[in-house]
């Protein structure tokens, strides 16, 4: 009788899995051989003290990072089924941002209406039927849990929403052209607590759709939304495992310090 | 816990709850040590202090629950900080208990005392300090690993818990060829029976509490297993 974890029954399917993944900003290595599997519909936290690389490593998974010169990438990140590696230079990265997408810290809102933010994805995509867009818009509005709120003023602009309105919208934005991945890079550390339970609820409830790779400051919030979680530190996976196990029985004591409070 | 966290205030309420955790077990040690001394030597006088006693545990109980949840609600403790909480939430009850036992003890020496009940009947409470001596080693050294945070200590512990329960089924016998034998003992020997068991529960809430030490330091549950069982999760 070991601890309890919180474990789905059954181990899901492997989504995606990076392998010795190495990141370097010019000359500075950023990530070391990072290996960890990503599960599908499962929520995976990435947790660390700044600078550990977990940002660094959220945004290998759809490219981020080819928008600047002087990065480079080491190993691979498998995107599965296909088992296509995301990293591989014959591979369109805006083809992987269709189908890994990325929400912010702040909300991000374009200077458009509500109804054009959500279906520029796939206005970009070359979508031009208008009820397929109208259906779309409103679906990825539901499952961001916005569509009550905003369904009688779809072409007011979509700054005026609040800031938790707003994270919603982008979250809907990502989902409108249904990726495999959603990558949150600390979504709500620029909300207030009623619109962060909002977005970790928001989570629970897209997982089911989506497989969600997290980076958060805040550990509760990582206790609170994620299946698995993932240990960085000075750009090394220190430990990973179910959230449970985790936050109960860290297996290293680097984990344990730090979420304990110990760490300095 | 010998390395800190970034809040030393926090390392203050954690060391502070561990040493109030210690002080009511060693109020708690102490009852049991009295009843026993009240019983073999059917003082009265004694008896009354172990009872007196119990209010002060109570309300330590209540005090260290209270400390506990707003520890909880403040700190939001994670890994070995929350296994130490949630044992001391345990360890409290346990102790809380063994401090119950005592005085039902107590009590029980009263009723001797009162029906007039002395060493001149030749009563075997003296076999019953043999149980007791047991369970009070047993109680103080589930104290020492729980402030020393030490598995093997707590162990052994465990291991004891079964020669106190062969102990206590020895005295079950005893007692009853005694009451076969002189039938004016039968009210007193009941007494020594309910007396020899609370002896025994004290035993089990030492064993409770080294089972809490172990979940502590080792994070594993060992609580229901054979001794073998546990010694091989400990490893």
């Amino acid at each position: 009788m070991t601890s309890t974890i919180t474990l789905p029954p059954k181990p899901p399917a492997l989504k995606a899995e990076s392998k010795a993944l190495d990141f370097y900003y010019g000359s500075f290595k950023a990530l070391k051989a990072v290996s960890m599997p990503v599960y599908e519909h499962s929520v995976t936290a990435l947790i660390g003290p700044s600078g550990c690389g977990k940002s660094t490593y959220l945004r290998c998974f759809n490219r981020m990072h080819d928008l600047y010169p002087g990065n480079r990438y080491d190993g691979s990140i498998e995107l599965y089924p296909d088992q296509v590696n995301l990293l591989h230079s014959s591979v369109d990265p805006i083809e992987v941002r269709m189908r890994v997408s990325m929400v912010f810290q702040k909300p991000n809102p374009f200077p458009k209406s509500i109804f054009e933010n959500v279906a520029y994805g796939l206005r970009v995509r070359g979508e031009k039927s208008r009820s397929f867009l109208e259906e779309k818009v409103e679906s990825a509005l539901k499952a961001a849990a916005l569509w009550d709120e905003v369904r009688d003023r779809l072409d007011e602009v979509a700054v005026n929403l609040s800031g938790g309105q707003q994270q919603r919208l982008c979250i809907a934005r990502s989902l409108a052209t249904d990726p495999e991945i959603l990558l949150f890079d600390e979504p709500t550390s620029a909300l207030d607590p009623i619109a962060t339970g909002s977005i970790e609820e928001l989570i629970g409830e897209i997982k089911g759709k989506v497989t969600i790779l997290i980076v958060t400051h805040n550990m509760q919030q990582a206790a609170r939304v994620s299946d698995y979680t993932a240990y960085m530190y000075l750009g090394e996976l220190i430990e990973y495992g179910p959230t449970g196990d985790i936050f109960m029985k860290p297996k290293r004591k680097e984990t344990e310090d730090y979420i304990t409070g110990r760490f300095g | 816990m010998t390395d800190k966290h970034l809040s030393s205030q926090f390392d203050a309420e954690l060391s502070g709850i561990s040493t109030r955790v210690l002080e009511m077990g060693g109020l708690v040690e102490a009852q049991v040590a009295q009843a026993i001394y009240a019983l073999t030597n059917f003082s009265g006088e004694t008896a009354s202090q172990v009872l007196a006693q119990e209010e002060r545990v109570n309300q330590m109980e209540i005090e260290v629950d209270r400390d506990l949840s707003t520890i909880i609600a403040r700190r939001q403790p994670t890994a070995r900080d929350l296994r130490l909480l949630t044992a001391i939430s345990k360890t409290i009850a346990n102790l809380e208990r063994a401090g119950d036992e005592a005085a039902r003890i107590a009590r029980t020496v009263q009723r001797l005392v009162n029906a007039g009940v002395s060493s001149r009947m030749r009563l075997p409470v003296a076999d019953v300090s043999v149980e007791a001596d047991l369970a009070l080693a047993s109680l103080r050294k589930a104290l020492d690993a729980f402030a020393r945070l030490d598995v093997d200590s707590a162990l052994e512990v465990i291991k004891d818990d079964n020669r106190i329960d062969r102990e206590f089924e020895g005295m079950m016998r005893k007692l009853i060829t005694y009451m076969m034998e002189d039938p004016r003992t039968i009210s007193a020997s009941i007494d020594l029976v309910f007396v020899a068991k609370a002896i025994e529960r004290v035993g089990d809430h030492a064993k409770n509490l080294a089972e809490q030490i172990i979940y502590i330091v080792k994070g594993t549950d060992v609580r229901h297993n054979p001794i073998a069982a546990i010694e091989q999760m400990v490893r």
